[in-house]
Order: C-alpha cells, then structure tokens, then sequence
C-alpha cells in the first residue's frame, strides 16, 4: 500500500480532471450518435462514473472526506436512477415492441 | 506513475468501444470493463472504500440489471435501429466542441493543489464512516426515503397493467 500511495504524488490533478472530461465528452457523444435507448442510459452511467472520478480526486488532493461521501450519495442515487430508468426502457419496449427513441417523438406535443 | 497512464488509457478505449459497438450486449460487457478500470482509479486514489463500493454496486447490481432487461428485449446487431451519417458526424463535432471548452477552461485553472496529501487516509472505511454518521447523518437517512420510493415506482412502472391495457 505504501508505493501504491506514493504513485498518486506522481499524477498532477490536471491529469485527473482531463481524462475525467474525456470520459464526459464520451457520454455526451454516445447520447448525441445512438438511438438506442439503453445505449443512451449507459452514457449517461458513464457520464456519472467520469463526475464521480473528479470528485473522489478532488477529495483525495485536499484531503477532505467531504468529496468521497458526495461519491457515496451518487451511487446510491444511480442505483435508484437505473431502477427506474430501466422499468421505462422495459414499457416502453412492452408498449412499441422496439426501443428505438425516434418512435417516442410523438411525446413531443 | 505509469499505472494511472495505462489505467487512463484503458478506460478511454473500453468507453470509446461502449458507444461505437453495434451489439448491445457487447456495449454492457465494454461497460463492465470501463466501470473495472474505474475501480482500480479509485484504489490508486486510495479511496478504498469507494473502490468496493463501484465494484459491489456498478460491477453487481447495475450491470445485472442491465443484461436482464437485454435480455428480456432479445435484441441483437439486425434491430440495432442507427442515426444516418450526418446526425453522428455533428453529434461528434459537437461533443468535441465539448472537450476544447472543457480543456480550454481547465487550462485557466491555477495549478495549485498538484501535490496530495494522502498521508491521512481519508478513504478508509473508518475516517469515511465519521464523516457520514456526523456531518451528514440526514442525507443519509433521506437517500433510505429514495431508494424505497424508487424500488415502489420500479415496481408499478415494470408491473403489467390490467385495466387500461
């Protein structure tokens, strides 16, 4: 554990916050390119994870546990979120016999 | 030192390989793969706690809930429905458009805090349990409220309905 420890004094926290919004920007393009709807559910699962990723190094560079609890209360939310995201994606599947989301533009009015 | 790099690098191409697949039983599975090389970031940070926790929730829970409905859904590349040529090449310019804002606004960030100070362990289980069970005992207890509320709506939501139906 200690050499895994030393790494982290390694890495600038640019680097963190950079490839936390690569991931981000891969999340917003997967919901822009696809039309699948679990495709788009699972971006915005990445999008999630890349936050998650800032704050829990955020946390770790100031040395405040705050951050890390944040973390913990967005997992539990993504949990619920998926719950229900999932049971839409399921009736909607039930109701159109497709997930195709160009079929759900009838929403629009 | 390298291990983050090559970590980094991994979680970059399993996330590319997770909207560019055309199966999406392949695109969970690349998921699963980005959500294993999250873990091992947070172990890095040594934020152990929260590294059991995304491999218990993410890796377990999430990731099994979203082979189920794939596979109630039976679908596979043939009803993979796709956006035309020239939606994706403007949903990819504007996304990149996404990335230079975001780097660009980084770049004005003062690079103060690139030292850590990790010495304090902050990521354990016992500093963390502290934290949550004083500072932040209501949201806690809330988030039971939540997650109770979205177990009833999953349920009413996913249950077939009779009447209207």
């Amino acid at each position: 554990m200690e050499n895994i420890t030393s790494t982290i004094q390694a890495v600038p926290l640019n680097h963190y916050i950079l490839l936390s919004a690569i991931i981000f920007t891969i999340g917003v393009i997967g919901v822009l390119v696809r039309r699948n709807a679990i495709i788009i559910f699972m971006s915005v699962e990445l999008m999630l994870n890349a936050v998650n990723l800032l704050l829990a190094a955020f946390s770790s560079y100031s040395g405040d546990a705050s951050g890390q609890v944040f973390v913990f209360f967005i997992m539990a939310l993504a949990a619920a979120e998926v719950a229900v995201g999932l049971a839409i994606i399921v009736m909607v599947y039930r109701n159109t016999s497709s997930i195709d989301i160009n079929i759900l533009n009838r929403l629009k009015w | 030192m390298s291990l983050f790099y090559v970590v980094a690098f991994l979680s970059i191409i399993f996330a590319l390989l997770v909207i560019f697949t055309k199966n999406p039983v392949h695109s969970v599975l690349y998921l699963i793969a980005t959500f294993f090389t999250f873990t091992i970031h947070y172990i890095i940070l040594n934020a152990q706690f929260l590294a059991v926790v995304n491999f218990i929730v993410y890796m377990g829970a999430i990731m099994v809930l979203f082979l189920f409905v794939l596979m109630l859904m039976n679908l596979n590349t043939d009803t993979e429905p796709m956006k035309s040529t020239l939606l994706k090449v403007v949903g990819a310019i504007a996304g990149g458009c996404l990335l230079v804002t975001l780097v660009g606004s980084m770049k004005t960030l003062s690079s103060a805090s690139t030292t850590a100070m990790d010495n304090t362990g902050i990521g354990l289980v016992e500093n963390l349990g502290k934290v949550l069970f004083s500072d932040f005992l209501l949201p806690f207890e809330l988030s039971s409220i939540l997650l109770l509320a979205a177990m009833v709506g999953a349920v009413l939501l996913a249950k077939k309905d009779n009447k209207t139906a």
